[in-house]
C-alpha cells in the first residue's frame, strides 16, 4: 500500500470527512473494519479490475457474508446500487449506495490455484489466487480455508445466458470507476486485489486500486 | 420445573405413596400392560418397543433395505432411509459408492452440503462449480465440484425437473417471519440450524455451513439476472442419481426452497439410498466430456495416489 499517486486518474470525492485513503497494489489483499454508518469506496483505477471481496460481522465472524441470501434477498443475480449485502443470518452487513458500474457479480466466486488448474491447465498451479490472498490475511485474525466463502467480485461481468452458459467475460468498468459500500454494522472487509492473468476479469494485467473510507 | 410439578402433583415427598397413576397419567406409555415403577419394569418397558416401523427412520442394517435397486446385491447396500420433511440426515460414503436421492411424493426439496470425508476442510464449492463447468445449471452429466479443484460427486441419472444453485437456505429469521417461527423443535425448521446440528456431529460448525445445493426445485436466472420459480415442475418418484468421486460427507436438510410462494411450510419426504459401487473408470463419458471436467477427475485422482 501507498499513497495515492497524483498521476492516477481523478475520482469524485465522496462526500463525509475522509478516515481512510491508500492504494492496494495490484495482487495484494487488505483487510480492515469499517464501522456502521461508514463508507468504503473502491476505485477500479485504471480500469476492468476485480476486486474480490468477503464480509464479515466485525464482533463474529461466523455471520458472514452470504452471496446466496444476497441473491435471494433481492431477486436477482446482479449487484447493483441499492443492492443489500446479507448474511448468512439474514442480516445486512453493507449497502451498495452508489456505483457508475452498470453491475457487479457474485456468482463467479474466487480463484484459486486449485480451480485454475481446471479452467486452464494444470500449468497454471503455481499461480498466484485470490483464495491465496484471502486465507494469509484470514490467517493474521484467527481465520482460515474454511472462513473463505463465495465472495462478491467488483467490478466484473459474469452474464448468465438463456441456456445456463454462463462465464467471466471483458470488463464493464471504466478507469476511475468506483462503487460505495455503506456499513450497516461494523464489517470486516476482506479484499483481493485480483491477480488473475488468465482471463479477461483484470484485462490480462492486474492492476492497483484505491480505497476510501468517509465517515458522515 | 420438577419441583414445581412435583410440589402440584404431592410429590415432593419421596416415597410418599405409588406414584405410577401421575407418571403415567401425562400420556399413553407404548406399551400399557408392563408396568415402568420399576428398573426391571422400565427394562423390559423399553426393549419391548423394538422392532417397530416408524415412517421416517433408516433401515438398519442396509442390507435389509426395503427398496433394493435391481441389480444391487445385499451386502453392497450401504443406505436407506426416509427423511421426514423438516429435518436433516448426514453420513459418510465412500469413492465409487452410488447414492440415489428420489421425490417420495412429488414435492420435496433437498438442500446438500457435501465435503471431503478426510479433510473437511475441502467443500463443496457452487461458484467454481457453476464457473468451471461454464453452466448455472446442474444436470444429467454435471460434477459438483470442491474448492480445491477436484470432484465430490457426479450427476449420473436425472428424471428431475431441475434444481438451484444459486438461492440462500432458510435461516431462523426468514423462517420465523416466513411461517411464524423457524425454530428446529417447532413445525417450521429452518436449514440452517438443521446443518448446525448434523455438522457438529461430524466435529463441524456453524462456519462450515457454505452454500447448499437447492436439489428438487427449480430455478431459471431471467436475462435481466432475476429468479425465475419453476419448483412445481419436478414428478413424484423424480430421481436424482450421484456418484461419489471421492470418500465423502454428505449432509442434507429437507425444507422448503426460500423461493417457494406457498405461505404454508409445505415438503414432502425424500428417499436416500445408497450403495458400494466402482471408482469411475478412465474412459467415462463424464470424465471426458470437457477438458475441465476431465483435469477435475484428474485432480482427484491424484489425491487418491498416496
Amino acid at each position: 500500500m501507498s499513497t495515492p499517486d497524483v498521476s492516477t486518474p481523478d475520482v469524485s470525492t465522496p462526500a463525509g470527512r475522509i478516515v481512510y485513503d491508500e492504494v492496494v497494489a495490484a495482487r495484494a489483499p487488505w483487510s480492515r473494519v469499517v464501522k456502521a454508518g461508514e463508507t468504503l469506496r473502491i476505485v477500479d483505477l485504471e480500469g476492468n479490475q476485480a476486486v474480490d471481496c468477503i464480509l464479515y460481522r466485525a464482533d463474529d465472524p461466523v455471520e458472514r457474508y452470504s452471496a446466496a441470501d444476497t441473491m435471494t434477498g433481492q431477486n436477482n443475480v446482479y449487484l447493483v446500487t441499492g443492492t443489500r449485502l446479507l448474511s448468512n443470518e439474514g442480516n445486512a452487513l453493507m449497502t451498495i449506495t452508489g456505483t457508475t458500474v452498470e453491475r457487479h457479480d457474485t456468482v463467479g466466486g474466487a480463484c484459486s490455484r486449485e480451480s485454475n488448474s481446471l479452467r486452464y491447465g494444470h500449468h497454471t498451479r503455481a499461480q498466484h489466487a485470490c483464495v491465496e490472498n484471502f486465507v494469509h490475511d484470514n490467517a493474521r485474525r484467527g481465520m482460515g480455508k474454511r472462513d473463505v466463502v463465495p465472495n462478491i467480485n467488483w467490478f466484473m461481468n459474469v452474464p448468465v445466458e438463456a441456456d445456463g452458459s454462463l462465464g467471466i467475460v471483458d470488463g464493464i468498468s471504466p478507469p476511475g470507476g468506483w462503487v460505495d459500500l455503506r456499513a450497516e454494522i461494523d464489517t470486516l472487509v476482506a479484499i483481493s486485489n485480483c491477480p488473475q492473468i488468465n482471463n479477461p476479469c483484470n484485462g490480462f494485467n492486474p492492476t492497483p486500486v484505491r480505497l476510501i473510507i468517509t465517515a458522515p | 420445573m420438577n419441583n414445581s410439578r412435583h410440589a402440584l402433583t404431592g410429590l415432593a415427598a419421596v416415597g410418599d405413596g405409588d406414584r405410577s397413576f401421575e407418571v403415567a397419567s401425562k400420556g399413553t406409555r407404548a406399551v400399557e400392560s408392563i408396568s415402568t415403577a420399576t428398573t426391571h419394569g422400565a427394562r423390559d418397558h423399553a426393549r419391548s418397543q423394538a422392532g417397530q416401523r416408524a415412517e421416517f427412520q433408516p433401515t438398519i442394517p442396509a442390507a435389509a433395505a426395503l427398496d433394493r435397486p435391481p441389480g444391487v446385491a445385499a451386502e453392497d447396500m450401504l443406505w436407506e432411509e426416509t427423511v421426514e420433511p423438516g429435518n436433516y440426515t448426514a453420513r459418510v460414503l465412500p469413492r465409487g459408492a452410488d447414492l440415489r436421492l428420489t421425490d417420495l411424493a412429488g414435492d420435496t426439496c433437498v438442500q446438500l452440503l457435501v465435503f471431503n470425508a478426510a479433510a473437511t476442510a475441502e467443500r463443496l464449492n457452487l461458484p467454481d462449480t457453476v464457473k468451471i463447468q461454464w453452466q448455472a445449471y446442474l444436470g444429467r452429466g454435471a460434477l459438483l465440484l470442491s474448492d480445491m479443484g477436484r470432484v465430490l460427486l457426479s450427476v449420473r441419472e436425472d428424471t428431475t425437473a431441475g434444481h438451484d444453485l444459486f438461492n440462500a437456505m432458510s435461516n431462523q429469521a426468514r423462517n420465523d417471519a416466513r411461517y411464524g417461527s423457524g425454530s428446529v423443535h417447532g413445525a417450521a425448521p429452518n436449514a440452517r440450524d438443521r446443518f448446525a446440528v448434523a455438522l457438529s456431529k461430524f466435529g463441524l460448525s456453524r462456519r462450515d455451513i457454505g452454500p447448499a445445493a437447492n436439489l428438487f426445485k427449480k430455478v431459471i436466472v431471467a436475462g435481466d439476472g432475476s429468479f425465475t420459480w419453476h419448483g412445481d415442475e419436478s414428478p413424484a418418484g423424480g430421481q436424482l442419481l450421484l456418484r461419489c468421486e471421492m470418500d465423502v460427507l454428505v449432509a442434507l436438510t429437507v425444507t422448503p426452497h426460500v423461493l417457494d410462494p406457498r405461505s404454508e411450510y409445505t415438503v414432502t419426504p425424500l428417499g436416500v439410498t445408497a450403495w458400494r459401487g466402482a471408482v469411475t473408470a478412465g474412459d467415462d463419458p463424464v470424465r471426458l466430456s470437457t477438458p475441465e471436467r476431465t483435469r477435475a477427475f484428474e485432480n482427484t485422482e491424484d489425491w487418491y495416489l498416496s
